[in-house]
């Protein structure tokens, strides 16, 4: 488990003392993935680097597995790392060793004989699915490519912990999703906990359990991330909860006002779906029950996240007050999250 | 003065003296590039691991590297060589011959070389030297393992800009003594009017000059695989 007690980090600079980190107090536990999303400059990498010592606490302590990190001396310090793998934004590899080499790496690091550390590394590139690459070097792979070594190379003395810097922030986002994938993948074999930063909501809204939301330092918001993600309380969450349910709520209100005057005897609801909700067949059920109701859908997205999918959805209801209100019903009856949309919302 | 003040008769050339003029200066070179790639190393690594440091003694440490550096290195040659003349007579026994040229073309290259090893080793990507920290690497296992390797091809092409200008030197210290081809061209060639000498030692030392540069780009091009 991975604790953080009352941590504050204030850097001392030539023009006066910034406070990266205040007051954070945060549980983490084995196994899981957590992810901490927040603005750039919101203390992020600060926080992780803690993790591994490469940051030291000015207050507080933070805790790994029972051991404080800050009274680590050198050569613990240096055993302990052996087993905190990162993975970082600009992957950081050695373009003077071959992917095979750029793994065996942190093997040589921790003195593992080379035979091992051949055997680790032939596993390795079939786990990130590197094969038939064992002898490039990082310039001739592409951006998703040379990240697997990242990942590969992090893992390769047994981490207990997987810490991930902004890791698909140089993607593309089909190969953010591939590297995303591989994360969780192993996660679940093998069972590592993965701390990871990012400001993008959808890479936690894919592959966290627990997220917390970093503002100023300071951790604003945390909990499970469908949770979040359903009841987001304070606005720094709210927006970028909402960047990913909703990507453009300015435009969605733009038309929803325009069908409001177009059509003044409809009804405008949104729906919000959680988990398995969405899979149902609500739509076509209204229709179903309610022949004379006229729908349509103004705009609709559904995301898949780790605990299951969550989406939104805009109809229009055309109809007698007496279908409409029984549509609702229905939806209430089906615990799908209704809300009536007026003027001015 | 004699009357051999053409530039092709070389029946006036001795050539077994040019052969040894020419092994002399290779020598030099030679010998000196591997004693100046060592120092270099270590001045170049000893002012790369206290630069940015906050403590007042590494401060201090590399302040007084960085001011022998530069004191050695705006010290013409010629003058370098006078300079230490006691030393030399003091550690080799004498003042002329390619033995006695050594420590004045050391002690000018290597403090040069040491700075071109600093800039490789701050030309290596900081992301690269923080996942090696985040590893758990020891400060010998990241000098080993990534600053050396990381920075080869800078080092290499480095090693090479300095051979080249301590061929020049080589032929300056032989014209007061050294021997060499310096030394064959001002005394053969320019004291007794053998012009021919001149030329034939002008076109060795081209020559010696092009096969270095040629070795050391083809070795960096080697080492490099950072494009492909
Ligand atoms: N070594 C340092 N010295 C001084 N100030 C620092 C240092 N490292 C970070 N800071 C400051 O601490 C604050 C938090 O920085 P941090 O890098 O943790 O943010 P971040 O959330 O990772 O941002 P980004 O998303 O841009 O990477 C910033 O105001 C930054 O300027
Ligand atoms: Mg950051």
């Amino acid at each position: 488990m991975i604790e953080f007690k009352d941590v504050s980090k204030t850097f001392t600079t030539d023009k006066g003392n910034v406070t990266a980190i205040k007051d954070v107090n945060m549980k983490i536990e084995d196994g899981e993935i957590f992810g901490i999303v927040g603005y750039s400059g919101a203390g992020k990498t600060t926080l992780i680097r803690m993790l591994n010592g490469l940051e030291t606490p000015t207050t507080g302590e933070v805790d790994v597995n029972g051991t404080k990190i800050s009274d680590l001396e050198r050569g613990g310090l240096r055993k302990k790392r052996h087993k905190i793998g990162m993975i970082f934004q600009h992957f950081n590899l050695l373009w003077s060793r071959t992917v095979r080499k750029n793994i065996e790496f942190p093997l040589e690091i921790a003195k593992i004989s080379k035979a091992e550390r051949q055997k680790k590394a032939e596993e390795l590139i079939k786990l990130v699915g590197l094969e038939g690459k064992e002898d490039a070097y990082p310039s001739e792979l592409s951006g998703g490519q040379k990240q697997r070594v990242g990942v590969a190379r992090a893992l390769a003395n047994d981490p207990e912990i997987l810490l991930s810097d902004e890791a698909t922030s140089a993607l593309d986002p089909q190969t953010t999703d591939e590297v995303l994938d591989l994360l969780m993948d192993i996660n679940k074999r093998l069972g590592i906990t993965i701390v990871l930063i990012t400001h993008e909501m959808h890479v936690i809204r894919k592959i966290c359990d627990h997220v917390a939301v970093l503002d100023g330092g300071k951790i604003i918001e945390t909990g499970e991330v469908l949770e979040v993600f359903k009841h987001p309380k304070q606005p720094i969450t709210k927006r970028f909860v909402y960047s990913e349910v909703a990507p453009s709520p300015e435009d969605t209100n733009v038309v929803v006002e325009q069908l409001l005057k177009e059509y003044p005897n409809g009804r405008i609801i949104q729906l919000t779906f959680h988990g398995n909700q969405a899979n149902l067949p609500i739509v076509s059920e209204i229709i179903h029950q309610f022949p004379k109701l006229r729908i349509s859908i103004i705009e609709g997205n559904i995301h898949q996240t780790a605990e299951g999918a969550i989406g939104s959805l805009f109809l229009q209801l055309i109809g007698d007050q007496e279908d409409i209100d029984g549509a609702l019903d229905y939806l209430k009856t089906m615990r799908v999250e209704t809300e009536v949309i007026e003027h001015g919302r | 003065m004699g009357g051999n003040t053409g530039y092709f008769e070389f029946n006036n050339v001795d050539w077994n003296q040019m052969w040894s003029a020419t092994w002399e200066t290779i020598w030099m070179t030679v010998v000196s590039i591997v004693v100046v790639a060592i120092l270099g190393y270590f001045i170049g690594l000893l002012l790369f691991e206290t630069s940015g440091s906050q403590n007042f003694l590494v401060k201090v440490i590399n302040w007084l590297v960085a001011l022998f550096v530069n004191v050695f290195r705006s010290i013409p040659f010629i003058i370098l060589i006078v300079l230490l003349l006691p030393f030399t007579k003091q550690v080799v026994g004498t003042i002329i011959g390619p033995v006695a040229a050594l420590p004045s073309l050391i002690v000018s290259a290597a403090p040069f070389y040491g700075r071109m090893v600093e800039l490789a080793f701050h030309e290596i990507d900081r992301g690269v030297l923080e996942a090696a920290d985040a590893m758990g690497a020891s400060q010998w296992q990241i000098i080993t393992k990534v600053l050396l390797p990381e920075s080869l091809p800078a080092l290499i092409s480095g090693i090479t800009v300095t051979a080249i200008s301590l061929i020049g030197y080589t032929a300056m210290a032989g014209a007061i003594g050294a021997g060499g081809l310096g030394n064959l061209a001002y005394q053969e060639g320019f004291e007794s009017s053998n012009n021919t000498v001149t030329l034939v030692s002008t076109v060795i030392i081209v020559l010696i000059v092009f096969a270095f540069q040629f070795i050391g780009d083809f070795a960096t091009r080697k080492v490099d695989k950072r494009v492909v």
